[in-house]
């Protein structure tokens, strides 16, 4: 299943990063994977949290812009070429990705990588089938 | 020097009665030529034979760049169209630009009055004149086309733009004269100093600037680059373009043509009549304009008139450089730009907010306005492409507008100060030093 990603507009000023952390923090929302990508003027903040909804709420209450987008979470084993495999998986079925970010976890010996795609239901189709592991949004709010 | 020495050094009384004659021809004949001024003068129960004196101008109704722009574009003519050679427009303000229309006398007294400009400045018939004003409607590059030409100067109609070319042309035709508007002028003096060629390759020694204000600041700058002698003048579409007033070798104010223009300055609030050397809102009738004359025009620039005698010899009357303006607009590379256009443009545009602000700078001596708008659409956030494609649209739309590049900045929504009352959307860093890109 596919996994809601935060997506902040975000201005490049001094000190803005850290004021939208602590917005999501004192609402007890966790992070559990970041990515920040930016041009000269402005960025867009992507983040997985434990609970979407509500970071949502808080950033919009303080008058950001946010939106939620559907991304595909997979867990590979830490070794080299893992990856890479997925990667040609995706390729040969003709599935392009839009942007992807890694994160760890506690669990040792895995690797998670969160996927933005051009087709998600087909890539999580090909993917399932090849054994690749998905996560589900209980699993990241649980991790 | 003088180009017209008997009008310019003309006594004060003599001048005086023959605008006052004019004066009262002019106001009859708009009275009888333009149905706009018909009936303001009819209901105001102004005729020429009222005029009995200069001062009884004040009975005159003004004119108003509304009253120009309702009228558009037309309707202000007192000449019909097969009398009118030469049509001319300002940059356009919430899309419909301010026109000018000549007769083949109007165009005649038009280049009299630059070419006084110009002898005014040390201008030459050995002189030659590259034109780095932009070409087109704009009526600067073409009033100091002709007004160089009828001097009998060499005129070298460049155009704004290519820089490189812009040097190439001074060095190979031996160009003497520059007329540019200050900010490129300014640019042009940095990549001259930049340039491999020797200052010797140069044959520049005078420029003629104008259509935005200058600085002395500025013009030493300027002048200090190229080692030449800048002097300012002034005018406006409204009033026929450049040549209305101009500075002499002294450069101790504007010499206005005033046996064509008649200048006041009012009160902007009382609209009374201040005394001579007080600072006002400057008005202008047109004397001597056939095709589309104007009775006390308020030109919303404010400035002070001297009536001492100059010691170049001229009579007429000087103004300061311009102060300030009663309005908001803003001249940004010679381009008249109205915030109310800008507003115009962005409003109703999806994705962004209607709030906004302006943020001027000067990088490199060249204007640079920077738009900020909020971004309000969520959506748009799946990729930096759609950021950009909005960015690029309101780019895109504000140039066909403003006919100007900007930079586009998006913000965060509610970032932007809301203002109660009238707003105060401009920041003007042009004036201040370490105000870079």
């Amino acid at each position: 299943m596919q996994i809601q990603q935060l997506s902040i507009f975000v201005e490049n000023k001094s000190g803005r990063l850290a004021e939208i952390t602590e917005l999501i923090g004192k609402a007890g929302v966790d992070i559990r994977a970041i990515s920040v990508a930016d041009t000269s003027d402005f960025g867009i903040l992507r983040l997985i949290v434990d609970k979407p909804k509500e970071a949502v709420e808080v950033l919009r209450a303080a008058h950001l812009t946010v939106s939620l987008t559907s991304v595909i979470a997979i867990g590979v084993d830490d070794r080299p070429g893992e990856f890479a495999k997925v990667l040609r998986l995706l390729a040969d079925g003709g599935i392009g990705v839009e942007y992807m970010y890694a994160f760890l976890s506690r669990d040792q010996g895995r690797a998670y990588v969160i996927l933005r795609v051009s087709e998600s239901e087909r890539a999580m189709e090909l993917l399932r089938e090849a054994g690749v592991t998905l996560l589900t949004a209980e699993e990241i709010a649980g991790m | 020097m003088f180009f017209q020495k008997e009008i310019e050094t003309m006594s004060r009384p003599e001048l005086e009665a023959l605008q006052l004659e004019r004066l009262k021809r002019m106001v009859d004949y708009c009275y009888e030529n333009v149905p706009f001024y018909h009936e303001r003068l009819k209901a105001a129960g102004v005729t020429g034979d009222k005029i009995k004196a200069l001062s009884d101008i004040q009975y005159i109704p003004f004119t108003t760049k509304d009253d120009i722009r309702d009228h558009y574009p037309f309707q202000m003519l007192a000449q019909p169209m097969k009398k009118i050679v030469r049509v001319h427009a300002s940059s356009g303000t919430t899309g419909k630009p301010t026109v000018g229309a000549y007769t083949k006398q109007d165009l005649e007294n038009w280049s009299d009055q630059v070419a006084r400009v110009a002898v005014a400045s040390g201008a030459t018939e050995d002189d030659i004149f590259q034109i780095s004003f932009g070409y087109g409607l704009f009526t600067g590059a073409l009033g100091l086309h002709y007004g160089l030409e009828k001097i009998g100067a060499a005129v070298i109609p460049a155009s704004s733009g290519n820089t490189a070319k812009q040097l190439m042309m001074f060095r190979d035709f031996g160009v003497t004269g520059l007329v540019a508007t200050p900010s490129y002028a300014l640019y042009l003096s940095e990549m001259v100093k930049e340039s491999p060629y020797p200052r010797e390759a140069y044959k520049l020694r005078l420029g003629l600037l104008g259509s935005e204000g200058c600085t002395e600041e500025m013009r030493d700058q300027i002048e200090k680059n190229l080692g030449i002698f800048v002097t300012d003048n002034y005018g406006m579409t409204e009033l026929g373009g450049p040549g209305v007033s101009g500075e002499c070798e002294y450069r101790c104010g504007l010499h206005f043509a005033e046996d064509a223009f008649l200048p006041e300055i009012i009160d902007r609030d009382t609209l009374e009549q201040k005394a001579p050397g007080e600072a006002g809102e400057l008005v202008v009738t047109t004397l001597l304009r056939e095709g589309m004359p104007v009775l006390r025009y308020r030109t919303k620039d404010i400035t002070r008139l001297n009536y001492e005698p100059c010691r170049c010899g001229r009579t007429h009357v000087r103004m300061d450089k311009v102060m300030g303006r009663t309005d908001d607009m803003m001249i940004i590379k010679g381009v008249n730009v109205f915030p109310s256009q800008i507003e115009s443009a962005l409003v109703g545009m999806e994705g962004i907010g209607p709030h906004y602000q302006l943020v001027l700078r000067r990088h490199n001596f060249m204007d640079n306005l920077e738009v900020k708008v909020e971004l309000i659409n969520a959506a748009l956030l799946e990729s930096y492409g759609e950021l950009e494609t909005l960015q690029r649209r309101v780019h895109d739309r504000l140039k066909s507008v403003l006919g100007l590049e900007t930079k586009v900045t998006l913000v965060e929504p509610k970032s932007l100060e809301r203002f109660q009352g009238k707003a105060k959307r401009i920041l003007d860093l042009r004036g201040e030093p370490g105000a870079k890109e």
